[in-house]
């Protein structure tokens, strides 16, 4: 029977190779989030690339992912790069990383953001980032910026996107309500 | 809850998505998104100016469409307006478009590098932020030249908030990744060496993700960091779970800031002595807290803890220079190997790949072949059995090739068919390497090509030819094998190919044998002919004629095969003139011409296995010659041993014209790169007649040496590296010798140079003496030819 997807080079071969990548071998490329039906829901890419390429990119590793089955590790190979992803209920967070990034770290990310949205949004569902696209995306940006960690403090990070509300809620010049609130 | 109006609603917005997902079709979905494409554009044209909420709810919903897979055309103008708005979301949203739509047209971006440097210059830290992200989402490299300059400053000034700092290193860092020219070195790198002591963890963690790529390529601006990423890290790993606070992920302090100070780590080599003893405490007091009972049943506790565990091992490994650490770490992963979790088992496969190629723990991965091998038959997870693969690969050596070779023949047989080429491949690889004897290296071959056959690529099975041909004492062996397996109801095109060489080559070895006669072999291979592809068949053809040579009993039949109209009229141009022009030649030349024409093949010059190559080429450039490279390495002490310790082995010469016998096999030769006066401790100097010769014996071969008095060929030396043969051959007054140098490592010989010392006296009997022949991989052969008088 054949699986799923081609796969890439063996990962202690990808190290050995990682010089090449223009992230030294260790950077995230791009996150995805998509339902069991293969819905993308989030799409945050940290390498410029063509968006004919990321179309082609994001259908096969749709498709590379959804046949896996429940009890398989939450490691795989795909092209050249390293795929960590979890589901949690019906969405899959899924990243792509290079040969010598750390898996095990990467995958406490997804969770580090999936408990973000959960305090932002109370109890998140899927839902509630389909009406809140753009929310996500902040709190995302808020989180991890060029693909690195931000802040890994969930603490702070909370608070700043909860400023940022504030802020919005607010009709007169931000600078005033920076003072107000003794940032500036 | 979905919370839809949390912060400011955006009512349309919702409105539209709440469409979208109630239409029931995608022409529905279509119809609806260019509807509100038309109300949108008409909005931006109209005459009536926007307010800010109502552009940003369109740019949003654009934003939105874009998303769900269609094309926007428009908008970038808006967007870019947005920009310049004092209000924080209507900035948001106009940044989120142009980071996502990224437009290439310069007027507009411009205007954006224009409001981007308003907002950077701002001095307000959310509007700082913004800018930062967009300039690091985006990353382009207009906008590196416009702000790679600036970055820096606002990253090292002293006034600037940790938050913004944190955003002003990943920016950077981001910049460098795509566009290093316009990043250059510069004072302030120094000042972020020293952000690694910074107070905020958060700013310590984006200055080590920054430090530890700029310091690839800059390793001396940023050697000053290795001893700070050592005392940071050393103190969030002693620290108690309470002390980070925040930055505790549960119990677990500090763990993505750890797994990057290890990172960093990696960059560069062990460091001094103090430091290092730093760090090793570090390693192993990680090492040791892995053996501690956890301190939460949560995946999260346990994943963050491994993730530090395994970045640690990382640089273990990476470092190299530590076998009390390497061991440790080992034994770790060999507890990992069976783990009831199926990601650790995954992860600790990858490590000990790397470790296997550590001289240190080589032996040491060694040890769970066994474990390994269970994975491959039991693991469930594919991904996790070919991890499996790759480790028995990287293990393999001599001791246990043969075992490795069967049990990935064995996985084989049931392999998913993505990754057979890539096991055959490598199977191909380790048989050739580590065959001892080549009987088994046939077997391997032939094994492939029965179990895999479509995925043995041309360059496995014309490997397996050229040793076949270049060594004597297989070709009986490998003609024998293959005519058996050819009698395989069904056998694959591949074994048709290489078994109708073999036995156009070697066919007269077995036939002897009435159950492999000659035309038995013919009828045999003949039988598969037209089952077989156009090159095959062009193959056979050519394996015809050469029987035609071998076995002159069966020509006439062979000749009918030839002559019929299927091969003579056939449609291919290639089999058309081989039948044609075999045919006549078969007719009219003579038994010596035709001899000369098929004559057997000879030995194929040594060069590097293309094997090797095709699956470097596989798996991407500088990836597998590397662990290559890597298992040389390992092995270049033994040459260099070659080259420091010189091997001599000379038989002395004598000037006395009356020892004929010695005289004969008597040209001394050293055999060592070194010069002459390197101390060899082999001064056992038995021919001492002549001072001037330095004729020593090697030790132990003075057996070896006195056989010569009797017997013209043999084995004049044999150490583990190297064995010197000696043949030698008389006619009249005229004498030749042979010497032949083997290669009994299965690594190259660097600067390997013969030179043939002797006395004066005998140096005027030297009528020629011949260059070395140039060296090449593995076994080769040097002939020194001498003839002299008796």
């Amino acid at each position: 029977m054949r699986s799923a997807g081609r796969p890439g080079p063996a990962p202690y071969l990808a190290r050995l190779s990682a010089a090449q990548g223009p992230g030294g071998g260790a950077m995230m490329r791009f996150m995805l989030l998509f339902s069991r039906q293969g819905k993308l829901r989030l799409q945050k890419w940290y390498l410029a690339t063509s968006d004919k390429e990321k179309k082609k990119m994001v259908r096969e590793l749709m498709q590379v992912v959804l046949a896996r089955k429940p009890k398989m590790c939450s490691f795989l190979e795909w092209r050249d790069l390293k795929v960590v992803y979890k589901r949690y209920a019906s969405l899959y967070f899924c990243c792509a990383i290079e040969g010598q990034d750390n898996e095990l770290i990467t995958l406490e990310l997804i969770h580090r953001y999936v408990e973000l949205l959960d305090k932002y949004f109370g109890s998140v569902c899927e839902l509630d980032i389909i009406f809140n696209f753009e929310k996500a995306y902040f709190i995302l940006d808020e989180f991890l910026m060029g693909g690195e960690i931000q802040d890994t403090s969930k603490k702070s990070v909370l608070k700043a996107i909860e400023q940022a509300d504030l802020l919005q809620e607010e009709d007169e010049s931000p600078r005033s309500v920076l003072e107000e609130m003794g940032l500036a | 809850m979905p919370a839809v109006s949390k912060g400011d609603g955006m009512r349309g917005l919702a409105v539209f998505i709440s469409d979208i997902r109630n239409c029931k079709s995608k022409e529905a979905e279509i119809k609806r998104i260019n509807k509100e494409l038309a109300n949108i554009r008409s909005k931006f044209k109209g005459d009536k100016a926007l307010d800010g909420y109502s552009k940003k709810k369109y740019v949003c919903k654009l934003l939105f469409i874009f998303l769900l897979g269609h094309d926007i055309d428009f908008g970038h103008m808006e967007a870019v307006n947005l920009l310049s708005s004092n209000r924080y979301t209507e900035k948001q949203i106009g940044y989120l478009f142009i980071s996502v739509l990224v437009n290439s047209n310069s007027e507009l971006i411009r205007l954006i590098n224009n409001a981007i440097k308003n907002d950077l210059a701002s001095r307000n830290p959310t509007f700082m932020g913004l800018a930062l992200h967009c300039i690091a989402n985006v990353g382009s490299r207009e906008m590196a030249e416009a702000f790679a300059g600036e970055i820096p400053k606002i990253l090292v000034a002293g006034d600037t908030m940790d938050s913004v700092k944190q955003s002003a290193a990943l920016c950077l860092l981001r910049l460098y990744r795509t566009s290093p020219d316009f990043v250059p070195m510069g004072d302030w790198t120094s000042r972020v060496v020293h952000l690694l002591n910074d107070q905020h963890l958060g700013v310590v963690t984006a200055a080590t993700s920054l430090i530890t790529t700029l310091a690839q390529k800059n390793p001396e601006e940023f050697k000053t960091s290795v001893s700070l990423a050592v005392s940071r890290l050393s103190r969030i790993v002693t620290s108690a779970s309470t002390d980070l606070q925040d930055y505790t992920y549960y119990f677990v302090p500090a763990p993505w800031l750890s797994v990057k100070l290890l990172r960093l780590l990696q960059c560069y080599p062990p460091p001094d002595a103090a430091v290092r003893g730093r760090l090793t405490e570090c390693l192993e007091t990680i090492l040791n807290k892995a053996q501690e009972p956890p301190k939460s049943k949560k995946v999260q506790h346990s994943n963050a803890k491994n993730a530090v565990l395994f970045e640690a091992i990382s640089l273990i490994i990476h470092h190299d220079s530590e076998p009390n650490l390497l061991v440790r770490a080992c034994n770790q992963l060999g507890q990992f190997l069976q783990h009831r979790e199926t990601n650790l088992r995954y992860l600790a496969l990858e490590s000990m790949c790397t470790l296997a190629s550590s001289e240190f723990s080589h032996e040491a991965v060694k040890t769970h072949i066994e474990t390994v091998i269970n994975a491959l038959k039991t693991e469930r997870d594919v991904s996790v059995r070919q991890r499996a693969v790759d480790l028995l690969y990287a293990m393999c050596d001599r001791s246990n090739a043969q075992q490795i070779v069967a049990e990935m023949l064995n996985y084989l047989e049931t392999a998913d068919y993505s990754i057979r080429e890539e096991i055959v491949l490598k199977v191909a690889i380790l048989a050739e390497k580590y065959a001892v004897d080549y009987t088994w290296y046939v077997d391997t071959i032939l094994n492939l090509i029965r179990i895999a056959g479509d995925y043995v690529s041309e360059e496995v099975w014309y490997r397996v030819i050229q040793i076949v041909i270049n060594r004597d004492d297989v070709q009986g062996y490998a003609a024998k094998t293959v005519f058996e397996a050819l009698q395989a109801p069904a056998c694959h095109e591949n074994l048709v190919k290489v078994g109708g060489y073999i036995l156009g080559e070697f066919g007269n070895l077995i036939a002897g044998d009435p159950r492999s006669s000659p035309l038995i072999q013919f009828n045999l291979l003949h039988s598969k002919f037209h089952l077989c592809s156009v090159p095959t068949r062009a193959l056979l053809l050519s394996t015809y004629i050469k029987f035609v040579n071998l076995f002159p009993e069966i020509k006439t039949t062979i000749q009918d095969v030839l002559r019929s109209d299927s091969q003579l009229k056939n449609a291919d141009v290639e089999l058309q003139q081989r039948a044609v022009e075999y045919l006549r030649l078969s007719t009219i030349a003579s038994t010596d011409i035709l001899a000369t024409v098929l004559e057997e093949m000879p030995p194929f010059p040594e060069r590097e296995s293309s094997i090797l190559a095709k699956l470097k080429k596989k798996k991407g450039p500088g990836t597998v010659t590397d662990l290559e490279d890597i298992k040389k390495e390992r092995n270049s002490d033994m040459n260099g041993g070659t080259e420091s310790t010189p091997v001599n082995a000379s038989t002395a010469s004598t000037p006395s014209p009356s020892a004929d016998l010695l005289g004969l096999g008597a040209a001394p030769v050293t055999s060592s790169a070194p010069p002459p006066s390197s101390t060899g401790s082999l001064l056992v100097d038995v021919f001492s007649d002549s001072a001037s010769v330095v004729a020593p014996l090697a030790p132990g071969s003075e057996d070896n040496f006195a056989r010569f008095v009797c017997k013209n060929n043999g084995v004049l030396f044999e150490n583990q590296l190297l064995q010197i043969g000696l043949k030698s051959e008389f006619r009249q007054n005229l004498g030749r010798m042979f010497i032949f140098y083997g290669n009994k490592t299965s690594t190259q010989f660097l600067n390997f140079t013969p030179t043939l010392i002797c006395s004066d006296e005998l140096k005027s009997n030297i009528l020629d003496l011949t260059e070395p022949l140039d060296m090449q991989i593995a076994v080769y052969a040097l002939i020194t030819v001498c003839q002299m008088h008796k």
